[in-house]
């Protein structure tokens, strides 16, 4: 018998060498088997044989691994701590399933979830979701089975569900692998969905820097026609454009216009895609759902958590860390477990310096407040959020100050257009920074032509010292905060605002001069 | 087949489909390169929309472009994690590399943020670059 080797065809998994690993190890007369990836990816490319690990394993390590007597080895990958450690429900197939085989869906508790929701029929599925508490993954955190209640009421025939697979943050990666690794658990979450409204069509709309997990899925589906008629589903590719995750832009995405945000009411779950009732939510809650519709899922999920943050939550390590990759836990989880323990501190070995978390619109936290649980209350009461629950880690040569710019900067680029504190206040915002950390004008910035002439009696007299500039910013914050009509333009403050709050050294106050009145 | 043919044919693919607009852009950039005023025209028509509705979609969109570039593109990931992990460093030196023969483009994150550095190339994405993988990636492209 050739010995049968597993090793993940997930596109972080290839990107690291993965189908050269595979074609190495079937020309050394293996069995290679492609399978989803454990998320252990400082590791990847991951190979497993009965259980036992190597990685990350280049073509070289190929005949030492076959023999058994390979440097690589990592011991058993279930029972490795990262692993162990884990509650996985959303990834449970993680790392154990061929992605596009029925048959292991089928074996792992496939479609039991969507069984037992023909069965009690789309109340009780709603009284189920609200029961087991679970929160939109996506970002804002809001009841699932509230929402479902909504459309489900809704007035019309036509009705829509709509899977939010846009991620676009930096430091997220837990839908891209689950589109890849476990695509049938998003489409059996989207099918009970429908059944729970009364949608007849589903669409899952996947960024186009996902190509791999748009193949997948739309494999998946072709595969799971049957199972999940008379519903039917299509994969959406974007088109490059961050805010097409906020979900009216993707609903106008979808028809085919411009991803501009609408406003809201009314609420897609009244009048969404192409105006009928429309369910839209992140990959992360539909496919929590099978789980939660098996059999005494919703218990178990309700369960888990702490206060009103339940279930688990799909955590990416990202950044500067040592063992980055896909980490499921239960909510009230704190970073200081996260980045030391499980992370194991930076990859570059150097001090942690701050943590982004929630993606480019989160707040960067210092090392001293590494003990706040992972709990949306917790987080926004701490002026930050946990978002779709990237961390990424960053060393002491990070330069906050030019972290702060390049939020405002993605802002200024990704911003929709539709409203005036983030279409201008992005640009404004890195200008002010700019002039911050100029050192030409120490900061500050002289009277311009018209701030200079007689009439301009409000004008500045002697131009704006570094203070001034800050507090303008920190006022342009506000305005962006309470002023626009979406999170883009109203959370790019948090970045902003926690890196000046807590390392105002990098935006040049410690060269902080005397005021001068002079030159002018 | 005549250019209008193939454009025809790509409208006619997707016609039928609720909000066409997308996948009707999608494959005609890849089908020529890009979405220039022909294309907007023949798309407006098919659609029944304003040639300034088509070209306020094609152009809210970092994907498409109004005019072919032959030139290889090599998309590097300038996000947030990839940042944490040094890519601004290696930026200098892979313009040199790249010089005019290949458009280097920037990319807010491909879902590999905890192996950064990385690029995409096509539908190829490659990952852990440093400056010397970067450059070879360049070189190659
Ligand atoms: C600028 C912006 C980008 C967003 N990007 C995403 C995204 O990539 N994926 C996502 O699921 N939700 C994203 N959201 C949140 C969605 O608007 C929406 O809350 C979510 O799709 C609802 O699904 P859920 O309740 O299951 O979380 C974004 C919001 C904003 C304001
Ligand atoms: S905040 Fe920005 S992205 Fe959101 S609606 Fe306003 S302009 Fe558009
Ligand atoms: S931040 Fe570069 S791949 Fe995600």
């Amino acid at each position: 018998m050739n010995t049968l080797v597993r090793i993940s065809d997930d596109a972080l998994a290839r990107a690291c060498g993965a189908d050269a690993l595979a074609a190495a190890f079937a020309q050394a007369g293996a069995m290679v088997e492609r399978v989803s990836s454990w998320g252990m990816h400082w590791l990847e490319p991951l190979v497993e044989i009965e259980g036992q690990g190597f990685g990350p394993a280049t073509v070289a390590d190929v005949p030492a691994i076959l023999q058994g007597s390979s440097v690589k080895a990592i011991g058993r990958i279930a029972d490795h701590p990262f692993i162990a450690g884990q509650q996985r429900l959303t990834f449970a197939r993680a790392g154990r399933t061929r992605p596009l085989s029925l048959e292991d869906y089928a074996a792992t508790g496939g479609w039991l979830g969507l069984e037992r929701a023909r069965a009690i029929g789309p109340a009780r599925v709603i009284a189920d979701v609200i029961a087991s508490g679970l929160r939109g993954r996506g970002g804002a955190g809001f009841p699932a089975g509230i929402k479902w209640q909504t459309v489900a009421n809704a007035p019309g025939t036509r009705k829509y569900v709509v899977c939010n697979a846009d991620e676009g943050d930096s430091g997220t990666f837990a839908d891209r692998m689950l589109m890849e690794g476990d695509p049938f658990a998003i489409i059996e979450g989207m099918a009970i969905a429908a059944h729970a409204v009364g949608a007849q069509h589903g669409y899952i709309y996947v960024r186009s820097e996902y190509p791999d997990a748009i193949r997948k899925l739309e494999a998946a589906i072709a595969l799971a026609a049957p199972v999940i008629a008379p519903f039917v589903m299509e994969v959406r590719a974007g088109a490059g454009a961050y805010v097409c995750g906020e979900e009216t832009a993707l609903l106008n995405s979808l028809e085919g216009k411009r991803g501009e945000v609408r406003a809201k009411p009314p609420l897609p779950a009244l009048e969404g895609l192409f105006g009928c009732p429309t369910a839209i939510n992140n990959v992360l809650t539909l496919t929590a759902v099978p789980h939660i519709l098996a059999e005494g899922g919703a218990e178990e999920y309700a369960r888990l958590g702490i206060d009103r943050s339940r279930g688990t939550k799909p955590i990416q390590l990202a950044g500067n860390i040592r063992h980055g990759g896909l980490y499921e836990t239960a909510f009230g989880i704190t970073l200081r477990e996260l980045v030391y323990d499980i992370g194991g501190g930076t990859a570059s070995g150097r001090p942690v310096k701050a943590v982004q978390v929630g993606g480019p619109l989160g707040a960067y936290i210092p090392p001293d407040q590494f003990d706040l649980p992972f709990d949306y209350e917790a987080y926004a009461a701490a002026d930050a959020l946990i978002g779709h629950g990237g961390i990424v880690v960053f060393d002491d040569t990070a330069d906050m100050a030019g972290m702060a710019r390049f939020a405002l900067q993605f802002c200024a680029a990704e911003s929709c257009g539709k409203c005036t504190p983030c279409r201008v206040g992005a640009v404004r915002g890195v200008e002010l920074i700019d002039r911050i950390r100029s050192e030409a004008t120490n900061g500050g910035r002289m009277r311009d032509a018209v701030e200079a002439l007689p009439q301009m009696h409000n004008a500045p007299r002697d131009g704006r010292s570094r203070a001034d500039q800050i507090a303008l910013l920190t006022d342009l914050c506000d305005t962006m905060k309470y002023g626009s009509l979406c999170a883009l333009g109203g959370f790019t403050p948090y970045p902003v605002m926690s890196a000046l709050r807590h390392w105002p050294d990098d935006f040049g106050h410690a060269v902080e001069q005397p005021e001068t009145a002079d030159g002018l | 087949m005549s250019r209008e043919e193939r454009l025809g044919a790509i409208i006619a693919r997707h016609a039928r489909r609720e909000g066409p607009m997308l996948p009707i852009l999608h494959d005609v950039q890849a089908e020529f390169g890009c979405v220039d005023d022909a294309a907007e025209r023949a798309i407006a028509s098919a659609l029944n929309l304003s040639r300034a509705e088509v070209h306020g979609v094609v152009s809210f969109y970092h994907d498409f472009r109004g005019k072919a570039d032959p030139r290889p593109e090599v998309q590097i990931c300038r996000a947030e994690a990839c940042k944490a992990r040094g890519v601004d460093a290696l930026i200098a030196q892979t313009q040199e590399a790249a010089g005019s023969r290949v458009r280097l483009a920037d990319v807010y994150c491909l879902g590999l943020c905890s192996v950064g550095p990385n690029a995409r190339i096509g539908d190829t994405l490659h990952a852990r670059l440093d400056a010397a993988a970067l450059k070879h990636l360049i070189e190659a492209a």
